[in-house]
């Protein structure tokens, strides 16, 4: 039974000419799981939002054609009336929480709906019971971590078992282990109530093993809709920044059916007598290094919260200059308490920070570094058109896409009179494309390439490859592993590329070349 | 300052006895001028707050906002008043001040008037990190559900708004060269709040608040810890406005002080601090 169908669905934002969604024709089937990509502005969140009926009911807009969600039509019924049928889960779980404790939060959507007291009770208890949750009813929603507010946004949605919910990049705030959790989640309460899901993601590899279909968006229509493998195959063809790591290794490697999960993957190898690689040696502990010149250096630095816990415990760490090096760990590790002592924003409470010279430093939201109404507000236009930004010179930075917004910031923290001796970033990548990564790193090479010393803070691994040479894993505000990007990213499996867990290569180029060395054995 | 749940007997007891209980210990305060009654209200509001494990928090707010009131009133007061009749100073009589005479009375009037705005203070930071504001707010959307929900959610956003403002300023001191100015920064805020707003809009409607249709009640059986303090409440209030009806806990600043009920003072105000602290002696059942 088709619980989503939109038949020639085209929508236009108030005020704009181009199209955010295109003739979209789709039907989704009770109980599927469907991911949605696409590169960023290509239409996901908007199709989404078209679902849940905030397109064309919140927004505005020029809306065409006929969107059903559970028997609604959205022309007819807006978000108030959806939400009976479809969950909705957005990207940021701060703006999502409305009330003060878990409980309450739960409860609120089964309230508005007008339910009794008693089923309102048992409907918060199996949200909280079927997502892990039982133990936060009764704590306050400021308590908790990026991921715990993830989960209460998650069961809040599914608090009123609805047959349907759509999830904007839920991950792309969470750790890898976090994220990893939340997607499994998802499958489990798909196979178990038997809930369709609607999943849009930029880091396919996470989601793609557990979906049933892929439907890929490029500029507002939908150009592939097809089962994960086939997807893959139509993403090489047409959409390489779509593909995953794994996939791409397996198309350099010339071996085919693309594989959807590194567990597909291994299988294929296998199957092909190929042998896969033992995990590799635990990485490198930690060693106090302090070059002669160090651009920007830690020194023994420790954070200790008045009448809290510490968050960075005697921290050693130096950079060269020119030196790229990703730092990694899950939430609450100290990544971003590290970054903000780089540049003073925080200073230890034992140990201390040298630096060469200024350190930039780009906090997570870039938007919060921008003050002007127009982008040539900001930066000259040499700045500008070094930082490739001169052609939006009179946009104002609100109407930016995400990876243009970045690019402005870490234009304005890197500008003034004095070259900075460090660039420091804290999760640039967050809800950021294959495509906008590949750039970022690409610009974050060149200012190593001019002797400046490149620390990012990044649950990505895939990024981290691309943009490091050197990997730091923090965990418990402790340096726990240090070293070449091999060495710490290729043993490990939640802080691991994907070809990395498949054969032990960091890079799918690396790995197609050993699935080849292999096959020729 | 906000809302912690902690193991105790004032969390564990309902949303509207907590409140009650609050409001009969501020009622108190409010209704009766003599100091022993006061400084038994707000010492039973401190003394509470440390049972109920949110002492740090009540005792910093009342002493950061409480303590500068009760000093403000205390030194304003006698040289504002031309009542009483011991002079204990004469100030002023130089071009353009005029001379005024500043007497014991003001002083006593103006601290004792400090005093009552602590207690009250404490009463009201007392509630607000005790009783979880999301029962409450449960409890006013059966009368007005739309206006109860939009203030809690106003009061949601202010949080959501401070941190952005917090991650705004780090935002700013990233900024090499020349800080931005101070309209460039005004005119940012308030761009970001309309974003922020509208992402929380968004939430809500997707939430069902659109259709939102009022709860229906729940009958809870009450808890021991409910019994406990509605009979507090009744208790502090009773002895409060007893004492102010039968003139057992008077007090006049003016023409000179006089405190009126001498030991019947001292009895009520002892009373009312065990009538208010014996629901916190019961510490079964407290945690959840």
């Amino acid at each position: 039974m088709t619980v989503l169908s939109l038949q020639g669905v085209s929508f236009r934002y108030p005020g704009t000419e181009r199209p955010a969604l295109r003739d979209v024709d789709l039907e989704i089937a009770d109980g599927e799981f469907v991911v949605l990509c696409g590169q960023s502005a290509w239409g996901k969140s908007t199709l989404l939002r078209a679902a849940c009926g905030l397109v064309p009911h919140f927004h505005g807009g020029r809306f065409e054609g006929r969107l059903v969600v559970g028997g609604l039509d959205t022309r007819e019924h807006g978000p108030g009336d959806i939400a009976a049928v479809a969950g909705t889960l957005f990207q940021d779980p701060e703006t999502q929480i409305v009330m003060g404790s878990v409980r309450a939060e739960i409860a609120f959507g089964l309230e508005n709906r007008g339910w009794s007291a008693a089923a309102v009770a048992r409907g918060v208890e199996e949200a909280a019971l079927a997502l892990g949750i039982a133990p936060l009813l009764d704590r306050s929603t400021t308590e908790l971590s990026g991921g715990e507010l993830q989960r209460v946004a998650l069961a809040a949605a599914l608090a009123g078992r609805p047959r349907l919910v759509l999830l904007d990049e839920p991950t792309s705030q969470l750790d890898p282990v976090a994220g990893d959790e939340l997607v499994w989640l998802l499958r489990r309460l798909n196979e178990e109530w038997g809930t369709a899901i609607v999943l849009a993601e930029h880091r396919l590899e996470r989601c793609l093993p557990a979906a049933d279909r892929v439907v890929a968006l490029v500029d507002g229509a939908v150009a592939c809709d097809a089962p994960p493998a086939a997807f893959l195959e139509w993403a090489m063809a047409n959409e390489p920044s779509l593909a995953t790591p794994a996939a791409r290794m397996f198309s350099l490697a010339g071996v085919s059916p693309l594989p959807p999960g590194v567990k597909a993957a291994r299988a294929a190898l296998r199957d092909r007598g190929i042998e896969v690689a033992a995990p590799a040696p635990a990485p490198a502990a930690p060693r106090r290094r302090r070059p002669k010149e160090a651009a920007l250096s830690f020194e023994r630095v420790w954070f200790e919260r008045r009448g809290g816990r510490a968050v960075l415990r005697g921290i050693d760490l130096a950079l060269r200059p020119g030196e790229r090096v990703a730092l990694m760990g899950r939430n609450g590790a100290g990544k971003s308490t590290l970054l903000r002592h780089a540049n003073g924003l925080l200073q230890p409470t034992r140990g201390r920070v040298r630096a060469a010279g200024r350190v930039a430093l780009l906090l997570q939201h870039p938007g919060d570094v921008i003050v002007a109404d127009r982008v040539d507000g900001e930066l000259d236009p040499e700045t500008l058109r070094r930082a490739g930004l001169d052609h939006l010179a009179d946009r104002h930075p609100r109407d930016l896409s995400g990876g243009e917004r970045q690019r402005l910031a870490l234009a304005i923290v890197t500008s003034g009179g004095d070259r900075p001796a460090a660039v420091c970033l804290d999760e640039p990548t967050r809800g950021m494309d294959r495509f906008h990564k590949a750039h970022l790193a690409e610009t974050l090479r060149g200012y190593a390439d001019d002797g400046i010393a490149v620390l990012v803070a990044t649950h990505d691994p895939e990024f981290a490859v691309q943009v490091a040479d050197r990997v730091v894993l923090m965990g418990e505000g402790e340096l726990i592993a240090d070293g070449d990007a091999h060495d710490v990213l290729a043993g490990g499996w939640y802080f691991a590329t994907e070809t990395a867990r498949v054969c032990g290569a960091l890079t799918p180029e690396e790995g197609a070349a050993l699935i080849l060395a292999e096959a020729r054995r | 300052m906000t809302y912690r749940r902690r193991a105790s007997p004032l969390h564990a007891a309902r949303a509207s006895v907590a409140c009650l209980w609050c409001a009969a210990l501020a009622l108190a305060a409010i209704i009766s001028w003599h100091p022993l009654v006061l400084a038994a209200v707000l010492l039973t509001a401190l003394a509470a707050a440390l049972a109920a494990g949110v002492g740090r928090e009540v005792g910093r707010f009342t002493l950061l906002i409480g303590l500068p009131i009760a000093v403000l009133f205390t030194v304003i007061n006698p040289l504002i008043s031309r009542e009483g009749l011991t002079v204990v100073a004469r100030l002023g009589g130089v071009w353009p001040v005029p001379e005024f005479e500043v007497t014991a009375e003001a002083i006593a009037y103006g601290a004792v008037a400090g005093l009552r705005a602590m207690a009250i203070i404490a009463c009201c930071a007392l509630y607000f990190s005790a009783v979880d504001p999301d029962r409450v707010l449960r409890l006013f959307r059966r009368f007005g559900f739309r206006s109860a929900l939009t203030a809690t959610l106003a009061t949601r956003l202010v949080g959501v708004l401070a941190a952005d403002a917090r991650r705004l300023a780090d935002g700013q001191r990233c900024r090499p060269g020349a800080p931005a100015s101070r309209l460039a920064i005004v005119r940012a805020v308030t761009a970001g709040a309309l974003d922020r707003a509208g992402d929380v809009a968004a939430a809500l409607e997707v939430r069902g608040y659109g259709g939102a249709a009022a709860p229906a009640g729940a009958r809870v059986p009450w808890s021991r810890h409910d019994v406990a303090f509605a009979l507090s409440a009744a208790a502090v209030a009773a002895l409060a406005i007893g004492a102010q009806a039968g003139g057992l806990a008077g007090f006049d600043a003016y023409p000179r002080v006089e405190l009126q009920g001498g030991a019947g003072a001292a009895a009520i105000a002892a009373a009312l601090a065990i009538a208010g602290l014996l629901p916190f002696v019961d510490r079964r059942g407290i945690a959840r």
